[in-house]
């Protein structure tokens, strides 16, 4: 069975999701960063693969991918520096890029790729469902690979449906209609819409994400779901860390202890 | 010939599927957080900008605002000396300088007629920016323009028209800093403020609907070479037409109604910068490989990992590192030739222009005008090329540039 569903069986409650940028702060963080997110309690990792054009990004995943693309980072390269993780990872881990380079590693081929290192998710958020169910998911589903799709509170109840049919990982509740970041607690207009995609009672887990930084935030994202994921906000930990593992599991004991 | 057409037939034209491609070029590849936005306009634009109603305000703003028809000039000293009969439809007569305001006229009232309060817009050297802001202040509407860092420094005149016309400038301060960048904070903003805002993007790029709506704005172009030529040479089709290509608007109104007539070649000039090979060129066609930028697939400079690469440029305009989807269709089924016009070369073919007939091009329109320099034509040929814009706003370049 896929890791994220044996995941999703046992834990229905405070699922962590932890987003880091391949090649940030330095090339070869990589590992280091992977290690220290298992070991400091979260429960999935998605590896965030660079791209010089971030569009649903704020600031601090914007300068991490330009750090990351300056330090020489590339497809390839995290390929290679992954390869066999899955001797000391245990928990799911997913690929989190924009779809260009990806097309130029070629699609089938970063499928085969993620299944032989041991990749058990794609999220890829400009690709639009209906090029997914047309051309990828049959690639997908050879390779084991499970999808997630995002969701915004404008996203209608009928495409959420639609959505929710054509994933089998996980839903991305992206948490209000902004790029990726860090804003000021979370709103009753947040919770509302929390509250209306719960009462939905869809199929797949739900994961809410953006704005997503601390233990008050990720608790309050909970209540509502199956838990949250937090990218800015690590990603603002491990950039001036000169001790990665102590200040990942500094920041992840913080958010996860209640 | 009756000028003011309500409603045009586009059935007879090169059409985007139902999924936004032309060929195999196009699509909507955007996140899902701009999904809402952008099936919006897809389902509505097509009924609204066929209404009667909206063709009577376009057409009306285009005519007594804008200043259309713009006229299509038989450029005698120039015919003379390339030995053609050359035609130069005056889009820099247009209000504002370039043919960037029928774009932005349709998108407004088009803006308006879906209840949008606010006005986001891109750009690049400032023209699309100030035609933004102009029409925004038209229409008493709130806009922001994004526009990369160094572009506000090198472009510092159009920064301030834009102040002028009440329009809030912001610089982009990601990236590399300039139109691509613009272009995609431009997108994080409609992401942040997906109710009340439309963005009016300026080229034939972005997710469909995009490239084919603003192609139809700016299809007025070919819709009046059409007649006027009509009206000077007693046919209606020219042998060839020549229009620079940076996203690719202008060329595209320029060759929109002949997309279906193969006898008349469509020449696209796109900017050779520093020479192909020089890695300081926005040549993209010679340079570039299929991928996906700004919302649809089409033809962009990047890196074998799939990083954008930066543009070179002595145009702003032409500084871009993609070209609209329906212009990476007509170079991948051939139906358009492309030609790479170098920095050195545009400049002199300004200069030539403003020495044999008096009218000082745009730099991107230069680009076109050279095209003369590069392509096969004999003694009887009716060449129409768009000038797209007017030099007024790159006087600083051609004093720097020096040679005339």
């Amino acid at each position: 069975m896929n890791r994220i569903h044996t995941l999703f069986n046992t834990k229905k409650e405070r699922v962590l999701s932890i987003y880091f940028t391949a090649g940030f702060p330095e090339l070869e963080s990589t590992m280091e960063i992977m290690e220290a997110i298992q070991t400091g309690g979260a429960d999935i990792i998605e590896i965030g693969v660079p791209y010089s054009d971030p569009v649903a990004d704020g600031p601090t995943i914007q300068d991490s991918n330009m750090v990351a693309l300056e330090n020489g980072i590339s497809l390839k390269k995290i390929f290679e520096q992954i390869k066999g993780f899955r001797a000391k990872i245990h928990i799911p881990v997913v690929m989190m890029g924009y779809l260009n380079p990806i097309m130029q590693y070629g699609m089938e081929a970063f499928c085969k790729k993620c299944k032989e290192v041991g990749v058990d998710g794609l999220i890829l958020p400009d690709l639009p469902m209906q090029q997914f169910i047309d051309d990828y998911k049959e690639l997908f589903e050879q390779y084991g690979l499970v999808n997630t799709f995002l969701i915004s509170p404008q996203t209608s109840e009928s495409r959420i449906r639609e959505i929710d049919e054509n994933t089998n990982g996980f839903i991305y509740m992206v948490s209000s209609h902004s790029i990726t970041g860090a804003k000021d607690g979370i709103s009753d207009e947040q919770i509302a819409y929390f509250e209306r995609v719960k009462a939905m009672n869809l199929k797949n887990p739900r994961l809410i994400g953006f704005g997503i930084s601390d233990a008050e935030t990720f608790s309050k994202a909970s209540d509502y779901s199956n838990g949250a994921i937090i990218g800015s906000a690590f990603i603002k930990t491990v950039k001036d860390s000169r001790n990665l593992s102590g200040d990942i599991h500094e920041y992840l004991a913080k958010v996860i202890d209640n | 010939m009756f000028y003011g057409l309500s409603t045009i037939n586009y059935k007879h034209m090169i059409k985007v599927d139902e999924k936004g491609f032309y060929g195999k070029f196009g699509g909507a590849y955007i996140p899902e957080m701009l999904h809402p936005n952008v099936e919006e306009l897809r389902e509505n634009y097509e009924s609204i900008t066929t209404s009667q109603e909206f063709q009577d305000e376009f057409r009306g703003l285009l005519k007594d605002y804008v200043g259309r028809p713009t006229p299509l000039y038989f450029a005698s000293r120039l015919s003379e000396k390339y030995g053609a009969k050359i035609y130069l439809k005056r889009e820099d007569l247009c209000h504002t300088g370039a043919h960037k305001v029928n774009n932005t006229i349709g998108q407004i009232i088009l803006a308006k007629k879906l209840g949008k309060k606010r006005i986001i817009a891109e750009t690049g050297a400032g023209q699309h920016g100030v035609a933004t802001a102009t029409v925004c202040a038209l229409m008493g509407m709130e806009c922001t323009v994004y526009m990369g860092e160094i572009d506000i420094a090198r472009q510092h005149p159009n920064v301030e028209r834009m102040k002028i016309l009440g329009a809030t400038v912001v610089p982009a301060t990601s990236g590399s800093k300039t139109l691509k960048d613009a272009t995609n904070e431009a997108m994080r903003a409609w992401i942040n403020n997906p109710v009340d805002t439309h963005y009016i993007i300026g080229s034939v790029v972005g997710p469909h609907p995009y490239p084919e709506m603003v192609a139809r704005f700016q299809s007025v172009i070919s819709e009046e070479i059409k007649w006027q030529l009509n009206e000077k040479e007693g046919r209606e089709n020219p042998d060839i037409v020549i229009a620079c290509v940076g996203g690719g608007s202008n060329a595209a109104g320029a060759f929109y109604h002949y997309y279906n007539t193969p006898e008349v070649r469509l020449v696209a000039a796109e900017a050779g910068g520093l020479g192909i090979n020089s890695g300081k060129t926005a040549a993209t066609t010679a340079k570039g490989t299929p991928g996906i930028l700004h919302g649809s697939k089409t033809i962009l400079m990047q890196t074998e990992d799939g990083q954008v690469v930066e543009p070179h440029s002595i145009s702003a305009g032409l500084d871009y590192p993609g070209i609209g989807p329906v212009h990476a269709h007509l170079f991948d089924v051939g139906r358009g030739e492309f030609v790479a016009v170098e920095d050195k070369d545009a400049m002199a073919a300004g200069v030539e222009l403003s020495k044999l007939e008096g009218i000082i091009p745009a730099i991107e329109s230069a680009h076109a005008l050279y095209a003369l320099n590069m392509i096969e034509y004999s003694k009887d040929d009716v060449i129409v090329v768009n000038l797209s814009g007017r030099g007024d706003k790159d006087l600083e370049t051609y004093i720097k540039w020096g040679k005339y």
